[in-house]
């Protein structure tokens, strides 16, 4: 392949499949001898289970529970928390208790409203707030960290300061709705259980099987169906699918499909976090910022799962793309009896930053200055600290991304003119708001190192076709296309001579998960360096193979313990500009202009980049005023896609997007991680249109039609 | 006994009339490309024609059918038109998980059948049944846009 630049765009290797629909997902998947699934869930939030009493189950019907269960009783991801089917006490409504299988469906779900369990029931913890109250109960505190300068020092810029400005924010649920609902399928074999679905992470459901059935490394296999959609959603929660079926498989000796419909998928899946973010920020007589203490909530629902890791990132950004004078910070999971929250793309960022960006435009209008402006005095550049006493490095050209945004996108002299817009229209006033963001690549810390310890591998067959062997799921962020070229390029083979077939652990080695905006960045560059490897050694008709490891770029080391080091190897960033119509009379709000420019390091592919840059806001706008997901008494009560909201093409607007480079080192041609980044800046851009419009501040996302008429309301009261 | 067509095909059923036509095409076909997103007309994954109305599958009792004439994504596969829908598709970037993808065509080839000229207003309207969670939509606004321009003549109203 013989691209001037790689970032030229090529067709997608998936393309023929997908725009015919025969590529087959797991639903369209047919095995021999293969019976489904219904799982029976907890009707109640919190207690013991009494008795279970199974309907007479005609033949071919069997029932699976934690009885069937080879290995220990729960799913291997970091805590030991989470059952595979819930045997004694039961944490969340619609936590698994057992599964029916058979032949047809609707017998299955006849039979399951015949299920009888007596439950001993007990006072649970339904909201955040109530967590928050009883933190020091036993079993409620999942996970906490604090880091930062010492409060003594804190309290003693406190006491000299002029104000102290304390700012609490909510941050609500945030729903995947990937359009293919989650399914797996255990194949059952003699020797071998295949378990195949939908998925983002294959040795993490791997690594879950062999501990669940307490078998060898042979005894399993896993492979990726084409995924139609992840964003997080199918990062751990497939590991307890892929434990359900399995143990089924063996169970009852035949293949299990395990396939959720939507308002299965909404109520019993993980979700975005729900969050609580304080701050406490003391200012000088000009309105500068002289100390800074955050503290962060975050809902963790019924098991830990991956919330631990979840309450990192969340705190590792609190402080945003800012350089806060003394700052002090501290973050806990909270244990909810509600349905387990889990990963979504940016991975407890967007909270953080919603949250920042947020409490920093509000100080700006105690220093009388425009949000821009004021955030820019701020911003953090090339050689400063990070809050955890680690160091960005690499160049930051954020200046320059603000500069030509604010050009394209005339935000000065459009502020203005709304402004005087505003003052002659009463029912629809225009805002335009800014964000500023960044997303650090790869795991945190020394994740890469000391956990992942990633392997790709290439294989060269005797007609001189190369193939991918990693574990890398592409869930439509295209990386069969893109890490393909990566290859093509440096092996200077056409692109059709580079296989990348959906993975199988039989064949594939442990590459990492699809996660962290690490797959480009991280696998990107290993599977570069295999390709110059076997460059070196290529010899034309004969098989070949070379593999490759993850080697750790040496920084400051982090330390999990003390909170300190350099969190991330790299780190990506965005500016966003967004204009919105507030209908005051309704309190409809119309997006009217998005511009973002992104430095990303260099990009894979320009069209693949600008997929992730309008799917990924699209997703982060959403958040901030369309997106709303509640749970009552444990309940979540929005159960279809129509309840919950997520845009449709009236909502979205065409994007205004540049990407900038600025290549980094370690990643293949300069390449960092764009997946997640693109999210970010979306509902804090959106916050500040809609406060520029109302000129009211907000303590919270997302910002619903009824949250402004509520908050245009109280002015009105206040005014008189 | 049910009878239809079924991309140009008679059909003859004794399946009971309730049974969704989505799962007809899907279970008693074989037929893959219309996919079920959820199953309750919210997200047009689903998509067909019939009698060339673009339709949720998922909300039609195949009782309800009879002596329609039914077409998916499998029945205009060989067209020019759908040969036109590729290509804008694959050049626009309009497709990522894949998912809502062949139910986007169904609706992109509904709306061009219609309006064979559409303005980006329209191509937001006619797509406004169809959900995608991957692409934010304008890269598929583009698709349908490059094949309303590509495809002059092909979209002519008959």
């Amino acid at each position: 392949m013989n691209l001037k630049d790689i970032s030229t765009s090529v067709p997608r290797k998936d393309h023929k499949g997908k725009v015919s629909g025969q590529l087959p997902y797991i639903s369209d998947v047919k095995v021999e001898n293969m019976v489904y699934g219904v799982l029976f869930r907890s009707p109640i939030a919190y207690g013991k289970i009494k008795s279970i009493q199974l309907p007479d189950l005609p033949e071919g019907y069997e029932a699976v529970g934690a009885e069937h269960i080879p290995g220990p009783n729960y799913v291997k991801i970091i805590k030991e928390d989470q059952p595979i089917f819930a045997n004694e006490w039961v944490n969340y409504i619609g936590e698994p208790i057992l599964m029916l299988v058979g032949e047809n469906l609707d017998v299955l779900y006849r039979l399951l409203d015949e299920v009888k369990i007596e439950f001993e029931e007990h006072q649970a913890i339904y909201t955040l707030e109530e967590a928050i109250k009883q933190k020091s109960a036993p079993g409620v505190n999942m996970a906490n960290y604090e880091f930062g300068e010492s409060l003594d020092t804190i309290t003693s810029i406190e006491l000299k300061a002029h104000q102290i400005i304390e700012e609490e924010y909510d941050t609500g649920y945030q729903e995947h709705v990937y359009l293919e609902p989650q399914g797996m399928l255990a194949i059952y074999k003699e020797d071998e259980i295949v378990v195949q679905g939908s998925m983002q992470c294959l040795y993490y459901i791997k690594n879950a099987l062999v501990n669940a059935l307490d078998c060898g490394d042979d005894d399993v296999r896993v492979v990726q169906s084409p995924t139609g959609g992840g964003f997080g959603g199918k990062e751990e929660f497939p590991s307890m699918m892929a434990c359900h079926v399995a143990v089924a498989a063996k169970a009852v000796k035949k293949s299990v499909m395990l396939v959720f419909d939507r308002s299965e998928d909404m109520v019993v899946t993980t979700k975005r976090h729900p969050a609580k973010l304080k701050y406490r920020t003391a200012i000088d007589r000009e309105g500068n910022i002289l100390s800074m203490c955050i503290e962060i909530f975050l809902d963790g629902g019924a098991n830990v799962g991956l919330s631990s890791v979840v309450l990192q990132r969340a705190l590792l950004n609190s402080a945003g793309v800012y350089k806060i004078p003394h700052f002090h910070a501290k973050g806990y999971v909270l244990k909810t009896n509600t349905v387990p929250n889990g990963a979504f793309r940016g991975f407890g960022a967007p909270q953080s930053f919603a949250g920042i960006e947020s409490h920093i435009g509000h100080l700006s209008k105690l220093a009388n200055n425009d949000p821009l402006e004021y955030k820019r005095k701020y911003l953090v550049k090339q050689g400063d600290p990070t809050i955890t006493k680690g160091n960005f490095r690499d160049p930051i050209l954020m200046e320059d991304m603000i500069e030509v945004l604010l050009k394209s996108s005339n935000y000065k002299k459009k502020k203005q003119k709304y402004h005087q817009l505003n003052q002659q229209n009463q029912r629809y006033k225009k805002g335009i708001g800014t964000s500023l963001f960044l997303h650090g690549c790869g795991f945190t810390g020394s994740g890469e190192r000391d956990h992942i310890k990633a392997k790709v591998k290439l294989a060269k067959s005797k007609d001189d076709q190369v193939s991918l062997k990693i574990s890398n799921s592409d869930m439509g962020q295209g990386i069969l296309t893109t890490l393909s070229k990566i290859v093509a390029k440096e092996l200077d083979l056409p692109l059709e001579n580079v296989l990348y077939p959906y993975p199988d652990t039989k064949e594939v080695p442990d590459s990492g998960p699809t996660v962290a905006s690490r797959t480009t960045m991280i696998v990107g560059k290993l599977l570069e360096r295999a390709a110059k490897k076997l460059k070196a050694q290529w010899q034309t008709g004969v098989e070949q193979e070379v593999t490759e490891d993850y080697v750790h770029r040496e920084m400051i080391p982090w330390n999990e313990k003390t909170f300190t080091g350099d969190a991330y190897p790299a780190y990506s960033w965005g500016v966003n500009i967004v204009e919105v119509e507030v209908d005051t009379l309704t309190g409809n709000i119309k997006l009217e202009k998005v511009f973002a420019n992104y430095e990303v390091g260099k990009v894979i592919d320009d069209r693949v980049m600008k997929g992730q840059i309008d799917g990924g806001l699209a997703q982060g706008l959403a958040y901030g005023y369309l997106e709303k997901m509640t749970s009552k008494e444990g309940k979540i009560q929005q159960k279809s896609i129509t309840d919950y909201g997520p845009p449709t093409s009236l909502d979205v607007v065409s994007i205004q997007s540049k990407v900038f480079d600025n290549p980094y080192a370690d990643g293949p041609y300069g390449a960092k991680g764009a997946g997640e980044l693109t999210l970010i800046g979306g509902a804090p851009a959106v916050q500040a249109a809609i406060e520029d419009a109302l000129q009211i501040p907000f303590q919270q996302i997302p910002i619903t039609p009824e949250v402004i008429i509520e908050s245009l309301y109280v002015r009105e009261g206040e005014q008189g | 006994m049910i009878k239809f067509t079924l991309n140009g095909k008679t059909i003859e059923t004794d399946a009971p009339a309730t049974v969704r036509l989505l799962d007809f095409i899907r279970e008693e076909q074989l037929l893959i490309g219309t996919k079920e997103g959820c199953g309750e007309g919210e997200c047009g994954a689903c998509s067909v024609f019939v009698n060339n109305l673009l339709q949720n599958s998922c909300l039609i009792p195949i009782g309800s059918i009879e002596g329609a004439d039914v077409v998916t994504i499998e029945g205009i596969m060989e067209s020019e038109q759908f040969k036109n829908l590729d290509e804008s598709y694959s050049h626009a970037g309009g497709v990522q998980c894949g998912y809502c993808i062949p139910g986007m065509v169904m609706a992109s080839a509904a709306l061009l059948s219609q309006n064979p000229h559409p303005s980006e207003a329209e191509i937001r309207e006619g797509i406004s049944g169809n959900l995608c969670r991957c692409t934010g939509y304008n890269m598929i606004v583009d698709a349908i846009n490059l094949a309303a321009k590509k495809g002059d003549g092909l979209w002519q109203k008959k």
